[in-house]
């Protein structure tokens, strides 16, 4: 049994334009030491999943399914019985560093809280082991960081002490929801290796949310690409990127700029694009979600729910789309000029 | 300000004029506050025992501010009646605070339904004007220095609950909220730990503001008749018991018109100031 099992979840929240189905059927699994990426463009889903996975969706948001930790269905679990989850067992990342600490409270107050909360540790045990987990994540000087107010540090310190508080009670599962979206480029890399190490030190699951492609194949083994709240592509790193089985995904691989690109000098070239826009999530097609943006769907694709064929089977890379050998051969020409 | 190079007197002056709401509210409200605690220990004359034989005397060396129709020093009244307006004031807005920030957090923390009923009520509290509901409260209690208190901290607490929770509301929906229930936290800790501590800023100044309603208010029930009872001596009361003899002894009125007056403005211009003082955005803003 895998540490996490998410099977079937759906998340529908009511809107005032009626229900909208933020994730629907989605199932993974993760093991300890394992790393998924989740991919999708904006509103596909991926943080209502994350939101979910700790029950922390919108008062509107019904979750159906089950997520099993260790065995255990979260869904089922009470508001009390998930505040013990929370930040113990799963513990978030979150994207903007420069909002998510609170400025009133100092770097060590909010750092040392979980494991106050969850693991009782006095006041001086928990100070100690907050200079360890901020000296871990590579900030300078840290006892003394520990009286700083978040306004005193620069963003990607704030990215650390936001790592080092989702670490802090060595959780079984961590969520990193676009952890370098707002941070410099130059730190972006930092982050992700030292999100990565961490993650492989302790031997903990993560699940990392991204748009960009390049974070995702850099940093996690499996990758579970989404789109309008479904899963539609799941694989090994190294065999999605080989096959893009699915054509939403070869479109978001297209549309990723390339130096050297396009018209003479790389000069003037337009950014590829993936048509249309990403549907709304109240009045889906009953069949396939990408159906209306898709260059190979047909009449049936819209109506039909897509089915799932294996890609490569050993390496558990499935795809779920009516025409794989369709978007097969459509991407073949594109590989054979690489 | 150009010049680097300030003196620290000048540094300090500078910074006056800067908040210069702050420092005259402040130095208003600091002069009721030391003449209401300095008429516990010591008063020029007696506030309570009459003087018929020395009845409304004009201002002079031994009463600086005369005397009223039973031959009360009226100095001494204006110090005893601020000691009334400020309990009146601390407890009404107490009253207020407790019960008003208390139904706001709770309304922002739950949400749904508990947050729709605890703001229809304020809202159906808040329909009535203050000074009719105090009447209404002091017609069924009954006249007297507690009761006005009371209606007055009962009309308080519509106005902190709709505050509060619009502030509250607003923190509800930062992200570091999200990260604290991320970490673990549920609703009861979070709303002390998080949303309290950044939400005392709007409170304390329109704790101020509802002060400076609060010391009106009283003065105007215990003009009607219905709040301090004689012989408590009262800012509103010294103004009716003026009434009689407004054009013959016009500075009965005018010294309690003035102490309600500067206690008013030392108040409104305290929480203005408070404002500037700690939201800069506001200020920058204008």
């Amino acid at each position: 049994m895998a540490l996490l099992e998410v099977k079937n979840l759906d998340v529908t929240l009511a809107t005032s334009r009626g229900p909208a189905r933020a994730v629907r059927n989605l199932s993974f699994d993760l093991d300890r030491g394992q790393t998924l990426g989740i991919v999708g463009e904006s509103g596909c889903g991926k943080s209502m999943t994350a939101l979910a996975l700790l029950g922390l969706l919108p008062e509107n948001g019904v979750t159906t399914g089950s997520i099993n930790l260790d065995g255990q269905d979260l869904l089922t679990l009470n508001e009390d019985a998930m505040c013990g989850v929370r930040g113990n067992r799963i513990s978030m990342i979150f994207q903007e560093p420069m909002t998510s600490l609170n400025p009133l409270h100092t770097i060590g107050r909010q750092v040392t809280e979980p494991m106050l909360i969850h693991q009782g540790m006095t006041r001086d045990q928990a100070r100690d082991e907050a200079v360890r987990l901020l000296e871990r994540v590579g900030i300078a000087s840290a006892a003394q960081r520990l009286d700083s107010f978040p306004h005193q540090l620069s963003g990607g310190q704030r990215q650390r002490v936001m790592i080092a508080m989702a670490l802090s009670c060595k959780p079984d599962v961590l969520i990193a929801d676009e952890p370098t979206t707002a941070l410099d480029v130059t730190i972006q890399g930092q982050i992700l290796d030292l999100i990565a190490d961490i993650v492989a030190e302790a031997g903990m699951a993560l699940i990392l949310i991204s748009h960009d492609l390049g974070v995702i194949a850099e940093t996690v083994d499996r990758v579970l690409v989404m789109y309008g709240g479904a899963g539609v592509e799941t694989g090994p790193t190294a065999s999605l990127f080989e096959h893009l089985a699915h054509p939403y995904t070869q479109g978001l691989f297209a549309a990723v700029p390339k130096l050297g690109s396009g018209g003479r000098r790389g000069q003037g070239a337009r950014l590829a694009t993936i048509p249309g826009l990403v549907p709304e999530l109240v009045d889906l097609p009953t069949g396939c979600t990408f159906a209306d943006r898709c260059n190979i769907a047909d009449g049936q694709c819209a109506g039909t729910v897509p089915t799932v064929h294996d890609v490569a089977e050993d390496a558990g890379h499935r795809v779920a789309c009516l025409k794989p050998d369709d978007a097969k051969r459509q991407f073949a020409p594109a590989e054979a000029g690489r | 300000m150009s010049e680097e190079k300030q003196n620290p007197v000048m540094a300090a002056l500078s910074l006056m004029m800067r908040y210069r709401n702050f420092v005259i509210g402040a130095v208003l409200t600091g002069l009721v506050i030391v003449a209401a605690f300095l008429s516990t220990v010591w008063t020029p004359h007696s506030a309570t025992d009459l003087a018929i034989r020395s009845r409304l005397q004009f201002p002079s060396l031994e009463h600086w501010l005369g005397t009223d129709h039973f031959g009360r020093d009226i100095l001494s009244m204006i110090m005893v009646g601020a000691q009334n307006s400020l309990i009146v004031g601390i407890v009404a807005v107490g009253i207020g605070v407790i019960l008003g920030v208390g139904l706001g957090l709770w309304a922002a923390a739950r949400r749904g339904w508990t947050e729709e009923l605890i703001m229809r009520f304020s809202d159906f509290t808040f329909a009535f004007p203050a000074v009719l509901s105090a009447i209404m409260i002091t017609a069924l209690l009954g006249p007297g220095a507690v009761n006005s208190i009371l209606a007055i901290g009962i009309y308080n607490i519509p106005v902190f609950a709709r505050i509060s929770r619009g502030a509250a509301n607003a923190i509800w929906s930062r992200e570091y909220i999200m990260a604290a229930k991320a970490a673990g936290k549920g609703r009861f800790r979070i709303t002390i730990e998080h949303v309290l501590p950044n939400i005392t800023s709007v409170i304390v100044v329109q704790a101020t503001i509802s002060f400076a309603i609060a010391i009106l208010a009283e003065a105007a029930l215990s003009y009607l008749g219905i709040g301090t009872q004689p012989p408590e001596p009262s800012w509103g009361r010294m103004l009716n018991d003026a009434q009689t003899y407004a054009t013959i002894k016009p500075y009965l009125a005018i010294f309690p018109g003035a102490a309600i007056f500067l206690a008013v403005l030392g108040l409104n211009m305290l929480g203005d100031g408070l404002r500037d003082i700690l939201d800069p955005r506001l200020t920058r803003g204008r």
